[in-house]
């Protein structure tokens, strides 16, 4: 049993930082990330060699074999021995579909280096340098391995010197990126150079590669690669070259241990201060330090419950001990302290800081959570916040055909809301549904169908898919008076649209609500164009994006009612207007008050309607319109049927952004209504025999056409049962 | 003639409301009584209704805020509105009057006892001597004008009366001892020196009833002591006259010693 003997030989090196290495692997679609992995894998003796290719071993999920990619990043750790030295690599592996973006940033969190997936035939492509944007965002130092060489001798039969052409192309497209995306301190420092072993070449299904050094080491030229495939000799190309090896080792010399990559990484993935004893502690991934653990990751494993893997940036965490979450704001006890290798979870008694661990028994913890011991919950600012970016836009209710399969449901849908923070499971009280949110159709396509499997295929009605809108507004003004209904108190509110600046910084949680105020007055003056004092009167900044600004000075009793003001202000966010949607990109600003001395005349009850009547009858004044969700379908067809497919789209209210040739294929961007997109899979199909592939994200929120406004938001207040046409700002005025 | 009329029905029961109010409810068309404000602790419906000799419609005080329906009916009909305390004395109904004058509709007022209006001797102490009042109210959050009313009206040696919450369609009321460690609470955050547990205070508890119970005392002593049923209110005496001295020794049972310190 060689997988027992392993383990407690990384356990034992787990501890001793220096050689230890945190990394990930980075690709656009296909690009062969998985196989990779499973070489990786294959090689470190974990599953057999020849299964490795086919098993797919990191793809836990089924689904992800059935379309082709990886929608939830796994972690697991590896042995590599390199001149003597025994090394553990924790590998990330890392979604490959861009709907779930929260997924990827939270993978590069736990990791120091990447190593970028380049199908050599494609070249970088759009999600390459996505993803290579956000590894530069978390401070990863990427590789670059250049996959599947074995096409460009074997399928499009190039000449050495093409070949060549083409595997150097990749690099300076690679190294280009570097230069846009780095910051200006790693520019120099992270370019590959092949001469120094920082790319590797070679064929992830063949599972052979080198690096430049290797090869020179074997005394042998490219040209030997190119002749073994001519002679059908892979299996030279697998004994004198495993793959394993090459990237181990461009690894293991050129991605930096945990303790010299915190070092730098610390002050730019987290926000707190460096100098406080948990910010130096983490600077040092001091083993000895208070206990942080960042959350990457939460699978359901069928037996153990919740299994929650991260990263620990300080301390070692001891099994039983008790860890306080940040997120969830709840504390649970760790039953058992483990490792993962492969689908398997080993049991090590602890673990030290700088490296990825799997716990059990802290059911409250999602991705992105930050663990501390419950004494420091105080001391420790949180990794992550709030998640601003990925609102769901598509929901569908369903219900178990019979109600007998009622539990299984909801277990299911229980587990699949721990594995997926993105995906939003909630209970429609009046109707007793249960209401699924995603990201997009395909990702409740996907949800649905992995629903199925967990549930061992039980029948499920589906009501179809609504598209979440939001309301926002175009014009500015006021001020609009709210009065309370004893009318003791009013209120003057102005509203305007955010600028989308503002809009843009509160979406990437560069600027927050509880963020030092000082910070956030210059981010919003240099970056927004804010005014100053206005700036400094923030008092609320709500996840959909909308901003609460006090500009009155000193007016009495102000203070006193600020809280329900606020209140009021997000309640009425959450549901706007027009038609019960949550507002978006709207700026309010207090600008006068007339409060009533005595508190018994100004409770909430008297505040909140104030507030809302200003609010809404100064938005519904303000050229009020309607937005929608817009995806972009990212796609690769065979020339043939590149008509169909843009005669589909066009009739969807489509645009085409780009289209690319790619070898024989057309390679097109284009942009499509939420709306739109219902039968979309289904048309693009069969106009394509099947042939074609294509991934979707979230692309932006867009006007809803005012032609079609009036008649979508009639649609949307009917569905919830309102009178058909929305309010008039009079209705907002009081008497 | 179309009027709408604000009738006041005192503090305790329905005997409270006075002749004059009582002609002028028994001739209206329409009866209504706004129960949202206050709490008369003996007033018993049936027996109002039978005095008046008519159906009383009870309302809310989203009818009252909203009024839109008392008033399309005040200009056509005349309507009695019954009120606990005094119509005006608590602020109200004032819109509600502002909004009927606006329209051109006749306005009568019967006036009533109120808190206000009988706190001060029912404790013993003199009406000229009294400072603004405020509305000790639940912390939810915690609003410092009752402090704040507290410090201006000792710096100028004056008495403070204070009304305690009522939210009579919650059905919660707030007990004096409660109201004691609010303010107590407000001194600990804002450490003004305005709240001791040592300074004399007086709670009157049902005001103007049968059971009505005036105990004066140091501010620790009350806070611990059940006065029962609401409604409650709670005075913070300030510089004391001899008499008002005296009046709260034998009213209020205060100690001596205590007040002899306020003279
Ligand atoms: N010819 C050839 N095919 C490869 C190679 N590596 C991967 N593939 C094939 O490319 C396809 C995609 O490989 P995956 O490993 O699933 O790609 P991925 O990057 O994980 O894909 P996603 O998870 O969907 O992003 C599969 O059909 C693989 O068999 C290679 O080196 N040569
Ligand atoms: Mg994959």
């Amino acid at each position: 049993m060689p997988k027992y003997k392993q383990t407690e030989e990384i356990i034992k090196l787990m501890s001793n930082k220096l050689n230890v290495r945190n990394i990930g692997t980075l690709a656009h679609v296909d690009h062969g990330k998985t196989t990779l992995s499973d070489s990786l894998l294959a090689g470190a003796g974990l599953i057999s060699q020849k299964i490795a290719a086919q098993a797919l071993a990191l793809d836990y999920v089924e689904i992800e074999q059935l379309r082709q990619m990886t929608v939830k990043a796994a972690n697991v750790s590896l042995l590599h021995e390199k001149n003597d030295q025994s090394y553990v690599i924790n590998l990330i592996d890392t979604p490959g579909h861009v709907d779930f973006t929260g997924h990827v940033t939270r993978s590069l969190r736990v990791m120091d280096g990447g190593i970028v997936v380049v199908d050599s035939v494609e070249g970088v492509m759009t999600q390459t340098e996505t993803v290579l944007r956000q590894a530069m965002d978390e401070k990863v130092r990427p590789l670059l391995y250049v996959n599947k060489v074995d096409r460009l001798i074997k399928e499009l039969r190039l000449s050495p010197q093409e070949i060549l052409e083409r595997l150097l192309k990749i690099i300076r497209d690679f190294n280009a990126l570097l230069e846009t995306y780095a910051d200006p301190e790693f520019k120099d420092k992270w370019k590959v150079n092949p001469d120094k072993g920082q790319v590797a070449f070679g064929s992830a299904l063949h599972k052979w590669g080198f690096t430049l050094p290797i090869i020179k080491a074997k005394g042998m030229k490219f040209s030997d690669v190119i002749d073994a495939y001519n002679k059908g000799d892979i299996e030279r190309l697998q004994k004198e070259f495993p793959l394993h090896i090459a990237i181990l080792d461009m690894a293991v010399d050129h991605i930096p241990n945990p303790v010299e990559a915190q070092k730098y990484r610390i002050p730019k993935i987290w926000r707190g201060d460096i100098n406080s004893p948990i910010g130096k502690a983490m600077l040092n991934c001091d083993e000895n330090g208070p206990l942080v653990i960042c959350v990457n990751k939460v699978i359901v494993d069928p037996h153990a419950g919740p299994v929650v893997t991260g990263r620990i940036f300080s301390g070692t965490i001891h099994e039983g001990e008790q860890l306080y979450g940040l997120m969830s704001k709840s504390e649970g006890r760790v039953q058992q302290v483990s490792l993962y290798m492969g689908p398997y979870r080993e049991i090590c008694p602890e673990m030290a800081s700088g490296n990825i661990v799997a716990l059990l028994g802290l059911d409250n913890a999602r991705a992105g959570e930050t663990l501390v011991r419950p004494a420091d919950k105080d001391a420790m600012f949180p990794f992550e916040k709030m998640k601003y970016i990925s609102d769901p836009v598509v929901t569908v209710a369903i219900e178990p055909k019979y109600s007998r399969d009622l539990p299984k449901l909801i277990d299911a849908l229980h587990k699949m809301a721990i594995e997926d923070p993105t995906l939003s499971v909630k209970i429609n009280q009046e109707t007793g549904e249960y209401l699924i949110a995603g990201m997009g159709s395909l990702h409740l396509e996907i949800a649905l169908w992995d629903l199925k499997q967990r549930t061992g295929g039980i029948e499920i009605t589906t009501t179809p898919p609504i598209v979440v809108y939001r309301e926002s507004l175009t014009g500015a003004g006021g001020p609009f008076e709210g009065k309370s209904p004893n009318k003791h108190n009013r209120l003057y509110l102005k509203v305007e649209p955010l600028n989308q600046e503002t809009i843009d910084l509160i979406q990437q949680g560069v600027i927050y609500e509880d963020m030092d105020s000082k910070e956030r007055v210059r981010i919003l003056r240099e970056k927004a164009g804010w005014d100053n004092e206005e700036a400094k009167g923030i008092w609320a900044i709500d996840s959909y994006v909308n901003v609460l600004v006090d500009a009155t000075k000193g007016l009495q009793y102000i203070r006193e009612i600020k809280d329900t003001i606020i209140q009021a202000f997000r309640l009425n966010v959450s549901e706007g207007p027009l038609a019960r949607e949550p507002i978006r990109g709207l700026k309010v600003l207090l600008v006068d008050a007339n409060v009533h001395e005595d508190p018994a005349h100004r409770g909430p009850g008297q505040i909140m309607p104030a507030i809302r009547d200003a609010m809404f009858c100064g938005f519904l004044s303000c050229n009020p319109i309607l937005l929608e969700p817009i995806i972009k379908l990212d796609m690769k067809v065979p020339q043939d049927f590149l008509g169909g497919v843009t005669r589909i789209i066009a009739g969807k209210r489509g645009k085409i952004i780009s289209m690319d040739q790619v070898g024989q294929v057309m390679h097109l961007v284009s942009e499509i209504p939420v709306s739109e997109t219902f039968d979309l899979s289904d048309q693009l199909r069969s106009a394509t025999a099947g042939k074609a592939f294509w991934g979707t994200e979230f692309a932006r929120w867009s006007p809803v056409p005012s032609s079609m406004l009036a008649d979508t938001i009639k649609k949307i207040r009917e569905r919830k049962g309102l009178s058909p046409n929305p309010p008039t700002p009079q209705e907002f005025m009081s008497m | 003639m179309p009027s709408l009329a604000f009738i006041g029905l005192g503090l305790y029961d329905e005997k409270g409301i006075s002749l004059h109010g009582l002609e002028i409810a028994k001739s209206a068309e329409i009866v209504l009584l706004e129960s949202y404000t206050n709490i008369m602790p003996g007033l018993n419906l049936e027996s109002l209704g039978k005095m008046i000799g008519k159906e009383i419609r009870l309302i809310g005080r989203r009818e009252v805020e909203d009024g839109k329906w008392i008033l399309d009916a005040a200009a056509k009909r005349e309507v009695a509105l019954l009120v606990a305390g005094d119509p005006f004395v608590a602020t109200t109904h004032v819109d509600l009057r502002l909004r009927a004058i606006k329209r051109g509709i006749r306005v009568e007022v019967v006036n009533a006892p109120s808190i206000v209006s009988v706190a001060p001797g029912a404790v013993g102490l003199q009406n000229y001597k009294f400072g603004k009042s405020a509305t000790i109210t639940f912390p939810e959050p915690l609003s410092l004008v009752p402090y704040e009313t507290l410090r201006i009206n000792r710096s100028l040696g004056l008495h403070s009366l204070f009304f305690l919450d009522l939210r009579v369609e919650e059905g919660r009321f707030m007990k004096a001892g409660e109201a004691i460690r609010l303010l107590l609470d407000m001194e600990a955050k804002q450490r003004g020196g305005v709240v001791s547990e040592e300074m004399l205070m007086v709670v009157l508890a049902r005001a103007g009833s049968p059971s009505q119970l005036v105990r004066a005392g140091k501010a620790a002593v009350l806070e611990d002591l059940d006065f029962g049923p609401p409604p409650h209110s709670l005075i913070v005496p300030g510089r004391l006259h001899f008499m008002e001295a005296e009046a709260l020794v034998l009213i209020g049972g205060a100690d001596e010693d205590l007040v002899r310190g306020y003279l």
